[in-house]
C-alpha cells in the first residue's frame, strides 16, 4: 500500500486519464450502432427490398437452393421465400423486443422508486414479492405465463413484463437509497412539495439512468427470450413470420438444406451481437 | 575488505503516466551491510517504498526500474536471467509491510502462510515446516504459536499480524529484511513491542534490516546508519548519531525540527513549507531550494550531487553551514517575526 | 459444527421464498381464462368428474382457503393427476429430474474447465493478444442463443465428426456420459463468458493486492502465487457469480434438453405444454424454481466454505 500511496495521485490517476482520452464515443458503441442501425434499416424497408410475399406457400418451389430466380436466399419446406420471412421476421422480432423491454423498464423503474423512497413495509412487500418471481428462472416463468395466457404477441409482452420488472426494480431501489440521502432530496423533501412531485421531478432523472444502462443488455436478452421461444414453437403463432420459428422448421432438413435454418440463425447472432456492443459500449460509457 | 550484503548503484524507477512519465526514483545508491541496520527516510512521494520494492522486483504497476546496478555479496546480479534473478534476490531478502492485514492473504491459515516457504521453497515435509512455522512464531513473540497457527488474519490483533508478516519474511531465512513502515499502522505500544523484536532478531540471529518510514523516531530506535531521501533521490547518509546531532543538509535538519525533542532546548519547531517538486517535470537545480529556509540564489542552478563531508557522510547541499548556525537563522527569523 | 448451525439457518429462511413460490404458482392456474378444473382435466374430461375436482380443488370456496388445500396437497408431495400421461406429476418429474440435474452438473464443471484456465490466462498476460481475444468473446457469445449452439455443435461433433450422439440420452451409464457432453458444453458456453468476465476482473484486483506480493517475496513459484493464493481469492467472489448465473441459466437447459432430444424435466415441459397438460406444466415450473432456490443455497454454502470471513452466525 505504503508504496503506491508514496507514487500519489500519480498511479491512481492514471486509468482515469486513459479513460478521458477514449472521449465521447468509444468502438463498441460505434460499431453496435451502426450494425443495429443497417439491421433495423433493412427491416423498415422490407417491402421495398423483395416482392415476395412471405406467407405464400408454393410447395412446387420448395427447397430451392439460395441464389434461384427470384429467390435470392432460397425458399424453405412450404416453399415460401426465405430473404422474405427473414425480413419481415427481423419487424416481427425487434418490435416485440424491443416493446418487450420498454414496459418492465417503466414500471420496474416505479416500483423500485417508491419501494426505496418509502421503506418501510412498502419496501418490504415488494421486497418479498421479487424475492418470489426471481425464485423462477426467467425463461421458465416466461414460458409459463405465455402458455396460462395463451399464445400471441400480447402473451409476451405481458409475461416478460411480470417477469422482467424485478430487475429494474432492485437497480433504482438501490440507487435511490443512495439518492435519498442527499443534498438535493433533502432540499426537494424540505420545500414541502407533493411526494410524487419530488419523485418523478427531481429523484427520477438521477436514479434512471442505471435502469436504462441495464436495459441495453435487457434488449439482447429479451431478443433471444423471444427467437427461442419461437424455436421452441411457443413464440408468435404461425404463419407470422419469426426467427425462432424458422431456425425450428429447418433443423429437420440440416444435413441437406442447412441454409434454412443458418440464414436465420445468422440474422439472430449478428442482431445479437449489435447489441451487446451497443450494451458494452453504454457500460463503458457510463463508467466513466 | 569483505563486499557489503547489499549495494545499490544508481537505481532509476519511472511510473509511466497518461501523458507524461513519473520520473520517482532518481538515481538512489546506498549499501547495506550484513546484520546492519539501516534507515531510509523522506515524506511520502519521496520514492523510498519504491526504492525498497524495485530491490525485490516488486514494483506496483505500472512502476518500472530504468537503470541500476544490485551487487550481493559485491556479486553484479542484474544480468541474471529473470528466474535465477528473483531466486537470488528472494533468498537473500525479505520484506516486511505497513498493512499487516493486506498484507496477508486472507483465505489462508496464518500458520500455513508461514510455513509455506519452507514447503514450497526449502522443500521440507508438511510437519516440518509445520514445525518450524510454530518455532518462528514463538520467536516473534506470538504466545500459543499451535493455537493461532490455525487462525486467519482476520482474526488477529494488528500487532499480531505484524509479528506474523515478521514470521512470513524470516521463513526463507534471509540476511536482509526489507521493511516498509512496518509500524506505522500501529498503536504507540505495539510499534515499540514490533521494533523491539526487529532489533532482537537483528542481534539474534544476525539479519539485516532496511527500515524504511517516515518517522525519524522509528528509525532512530532501531538502526545505526541513515540515508535521507527527497524527491527520488538520497540527499544525506550518515551514522545516526551524527546525523541527528549535526545535519549537513537542510532538509535533514528541518525533518529533526519538525519532531518535538525533549532534550533540546529550543522547543520550537519547524513546519516545512510547500510540496515536493513536479517529478513528471526535469528538476532544475536542488530539488529541495523552493522549500529550503535557507536558500540562495546559486541553489537554483544545476542539482548539487551527493559529495562526502566527513567519515562516512555525504550530504547534496552547496552550503557548508553548520546546524547550529541554522538554528540560529531560524530563531533570529522567528524573533524578528514577532 | 457451526458449519452445520449455518447452513440450518438458511434452511430455515428458505421457508417464506418457498412460499413465495408456492403462491406464484398457485396462481399460474387461475391465469387461465375459464374454470380451473375443466382446464386442468383437458377437453375431453366428463362433467363428472370435472365436478369431482371442482369440490377436491375447492373452487366454490375462497381464494386462500383453495390456496391452503393446494399448500397442504404439495407439502405431502401431491402435484395433481397428468390425465394426458395417466400418471401423477410427482412420478414424471421424478424420473426426468435427474437427467436435468446432470445436465446442469456437468454444464457447471464445462464452465470451470473452460473459464478458470482462460481467465487465468488473461488476467496473468493483462492487456495481451490472449488477453483481448477472451475480453471480446463474452461480446459476441452474449448475443448468441443457446439452441443455436446446441445446433451448431450437433452439425459439427455429431452430425459431421461423429464423436458424439446427436440426441438422446442411452440406456447404459457410459451412454449418459457420452450423451451429455454436448448439452454440457452448450451450457457451458452460455455461461462460461459471465464467468471468465467476472473472474478475469477479480483476478487482476487479487494480482495487484499486498498479499499477493508478500507471496511473490517469499521466492515461490509463480505458479504457485497465482493459482495457490490468487485464484483461491478470485474465487471468493466469483462462486457468487456463478452460482446467480447457473440460477439464471437454469432455464437454458429447457432448449438445450429440446434440441438434444434429452429426456428431462424441460422437455418434459415443452411436450406438455404442446399437449396442453396444465398440471404437469404447474409441477415442473415449481420444480425448476425449487432447483434454483438449491442452486443459491449450494452457492452461499460454498462461499461460506471458501471464505472465512463470512459470519456463521
Amino acid at each position: 500500500m505504503s508504496a503506491v500511496a508514496a507514487a500519489g495521485p500519480a498511479v491512481s490517476a492514471a486509468p482515469g486519464g486513459r479513460r478521458r482520452r477514449r472521449g465521447r464515443w468509444n468502438a463498441p458503441l460505434v460499431a453496435g450502432l451502426a450494425l443495429f442501425g443497417l439491421i433495423v434499416v433493412l427491416a423498415l424497408c422490407a417491402p421495398l427490398l423483395t416482392s415476395q410475399d412471405p406467407l405464400k406457400q408454393n410447395l412446387q418451389d420448395a427447397f430451392l437452393d439460395p441464389g434461384s430466380k427470384g429467390h435470392l436466399l432460397g425458399t424453405d419446406a412450404l416453399g415460401r421465400d426465405v430473404l422474405a420471412r427473414l425480413l419481415y421476421g427481423a419487424r416481427v422480432d425487434l418490435r416485440v423486443g424491443v416493446v418487450a423491454v420498454i414496459s418492465p423498464l417503466i414500471i420496474g423503474s416505479l416500483v423500485g422508486l417508491v419501494a426505496g423512497w418509502f421503506g418501510g413495509w412498502v419496501d418490504a412487500v415488494i421486497g418479498r414479492i421479487v424475492d418470489m418471481v426471481i425464485a423462477f428462472p426467467f425463461l421458465v416463468l416466461v414460458i409459463a405465463l405465455v402458455f396460462a395466457m395463451g399464445p400471441g404477441t400480447t402473451s409476451i409482452y405481458v409475461a416478460v413484463t411480470l417477469v422482467g420488472w424485478v430487475a429494474y426494480c432492485r437497480i433504482v431501489r438501490g440507487q435511490v437509497l443512495v439518492a435519498k440521502e442527499q443534498e438535493y432530496a433533502m432540499a426537494a423533501r424540505a420545500s414541502g412539495l407533493p411526494t410524487w412531485r419530488i419523485l418523478l421531478r427531481h429523484l427520477l432523472p438521477n436514479v434512471v439512468l442505471q435502469a436504462i444502462v441495464f436495459s441495453m443488455s435487457d434488449i439482447v436478452l429479451t431478443l433471444l427470450a423471444i427467437v427461442t421461444l419461437g424455436f421452441l414453437g411457443l413464440g408468435v403463432p404461425p404463419p407470422t413470420p419469426d426467427w425462432g420459428t424458422m431456425i425450428q422448421e429447418g433443423q429437420q432438413f440440416l444435413l441437406t438444406k442447412w441454409y434454412i435454418s443458418a440464414i436465420p440463425g445468422l440474422a439472430v447472432v449478428v442482431t445479437g451481437l449489435a447489441l451487446a456492443l451497443i450494451a458494452d459500449g453504454i457500460v463503458e460509457k457510463a463508467n466513466q | 575488505m569483505t563486499p557489503p550484503l547489499l549495494e545499490v548503484r544508481d537505481l532509476h524507477v519511472d511510473i509511466p503516466m497518461p501523458h507524461a512519465r513519473l520520473h520517482a526514483v532518481r538515481g538512489v545508491s546506498l549499501t547495506v551491510g550484513a546484520a546492519e541496520p539501516v534507515g531510509l527516510v523522506g515524506e511520502s512521494g519521496s520514492g523510498k517504498s519504491l526504492t525498497l520494492r524495485a530491490l525485490l522486483g516488486l514494483l506496483p504497476r505500472p512502476a518500472r526500474i530504468v537503470s541500476g546496478t544490485v551487487l550481493i555479496d559485491g556479486e553484479d546480479v542484474t544480468g541474471l536471467p529473470p528466474k535465477r534473478l528473483r531466486r537470488r534476490l528472494t533468498d537473500t531478502m525479505s520484506m516486511i509491510f505497513q498493512d499487516s492485514l493486506t498484507a496477508l492473504n486472507p483465505v489462508m491459515r496464518v500458520g500455513d502462510q508461514i510455513a509455506e516457504a519452507p514447503s514450497r521453497k526449502l522443500g521440507k515435509s508438511r510437519a516440518e515446516a509445520r514445525a518450524i512455522a510454530v518455532d518462528l512464531m514463538r520467536e516473534v513473540g506470538i504466545a500459543d504459536p499451535e493455537r493461532r497457527y490455525e487462525l486467519y488474519p482476520h482474526q488477529l490483533s494488528g500487532g499480531m499480524r505484524q509479528r506474523v508478516c515478521i514470521a512470513i519474511a524470516l521463513s526463507t531465512k534471509p540476511r536482509l529484511i526489507l521493511a516498509d513502515e512496518p509500524t506505522t499502522a500501529l498503536d504507540v505500544t505495539i510499534q515499540a513491542q514490533v521494533l523491539a523484536v526487529l532489533r532482537q532478531l537483528r542481534q539474534e540471529e544476525h539479519v539485516g534490516l532496511l527500515l524504511v518510514s517516515h518517522d525519524l523516531a522509528v528509525v532512530s530506535q532501531t538502526c545505526s546508519r541513515l540515508y535521507v531521501m527527497y524527491a527520488g533521490k538520497v540527499v544525506e547518509s550518515g551514522d545516526l548519531t551524527d546525523l541527528v546531532t549535526e545535519p549537513r543538509h537542510p532538509y535533514t535538519f528541518s525533518l529533526l525540527r519538525s519532531v518535538p525533542d525533549p532534550d533540546r532546548r529550543v522547543a520550537r519547531l519547524l513546519t516545512i513549507h510547500g510540496r515536493p517538486p513536479d517529478l513528471t517535470e526535469p528538476v532544475t537545480g536542488c530539488s529541495f531550494a523552493p522549500r529550503c529556509p535557507f536558500a540562495e540564489h546559486a541553489c537554483r542552478e544545476g542539482e548539487p550531487a551527493l559529495e562526502p563531508v566527513g567519515p562516512g557522510r555525504h550530504s547534496a547541499c552547496r552550503r557548508v553551514d553548520t546546524a547550529d548556525r541554522w538554528n540560529a537563522m531560524v530563531e533570529e527569523e522567528a524573533g524578528s517575526a514577532r | 459444527m457451526r458449519y452445520l448451525v449455518f447452513i440450518l439457518k438458511r434452511l430455515v429462511s428458505l421457508i417464506p421464498v418457498l412460499i413465495g413460490i408456492s403462491f406464484i404458482v398457485f396462481f399460474l392456474i387461475r391465469l387461465i381464462p375459464g374454470d380451473p378444473a375443466s382446464t386442468l382435466l383437458g377437453v375431453h374430461a366428463t362433467p363428472q368428474a370435472v365436478k369431482e375436482l371442482r369440490d377436491q380443488m375447492g373452487l366454490d370456496k375462497p381464494l386462500l382457503s383453495q390456496y391452503l388445500t393446494f399448500l397442504g396437497h404439495l407439502l405431502r408431495g401431491d402435484l395433481g393427476f397428468s390425465y394426458v400421461y395417466s400418471s401423477s406429476v410427482m412420478d414424471l418429474i421424478t424420473t426426468s429430474l435427474p437427467v436435468t440435474i446432470w445436465l446442469l452438473v456437468s454444464g457447471t464443471l464445462f464452465t470451470v474447465v473452460i473459464a478458470v484456465p482462460l481467465a487465468v490466462l488473461a488476467a496473468a498476460r493483462r492487456n495481451g493478444l490472449a488477453d483481448n481475444v477472451i475480453r471480446a468473446v463474452p461480446v459476441v457469445g452474449l448475443g448468441l442463443p443457446a439452441f443455436l449452439l446446441g445446433i451448431v455443435l450437433i452439425l459439427v461433433f455429431g452430425l459431421k465428426l461423429g464423436w458424439f450422439p446427436v440426441a438422446g440420452y442411452g440406456l447404459s451409464l457410459a451412454d449418459h456420459v457420452r450423451g451429455i457432453v454436448l448439452p454440457g458444453v452448450t451450457v457451458a458456453l452460455s455461461l462460461a463468458p459471465i464467468v471468465i468476465r467476472s473472474l478475469r476482473a477479480s483476478m487482476i484486483e487479487v494480482l495487484s493486492s499486498d498479499y499477493i506480493v508478500t507471496a511473490r517475496s517469499k521466492g515461490i513459484g509463480t505458479a504457485r502465487v497465482v493459482l495457490g493464493h490468487a485464484l483461491r481469492n478470485a474465487a471468493v467472489s466469483s462462486v457468487t457469480v456463478l452460482g446467480v448465473n447457473i440460477a439464471y441459466l437454469t432455464g437454458s437447459t429447457l432448449v438445450v434438453e429440446r434440441v438434444f432430444s434429452l429426456p428431462g424435466i424441460g422437455q418434459q415441459m415443452i411436450n406438455s405444454i404442446l399437449g396442453r397438460d396444465f398440471p404437469t406444466v404447474q409441477g415442473i415450473t415449481l420444480a425448476f424454481a425449487i432447483m434454483v432456490v438449491v442452486v443459491n443455497l449450494l452457492t452461499d454454502v460454498t462461499h461460506a466454505a471458501l471464505d472465512p470471513r463470512v459470519q456463521l452466525t
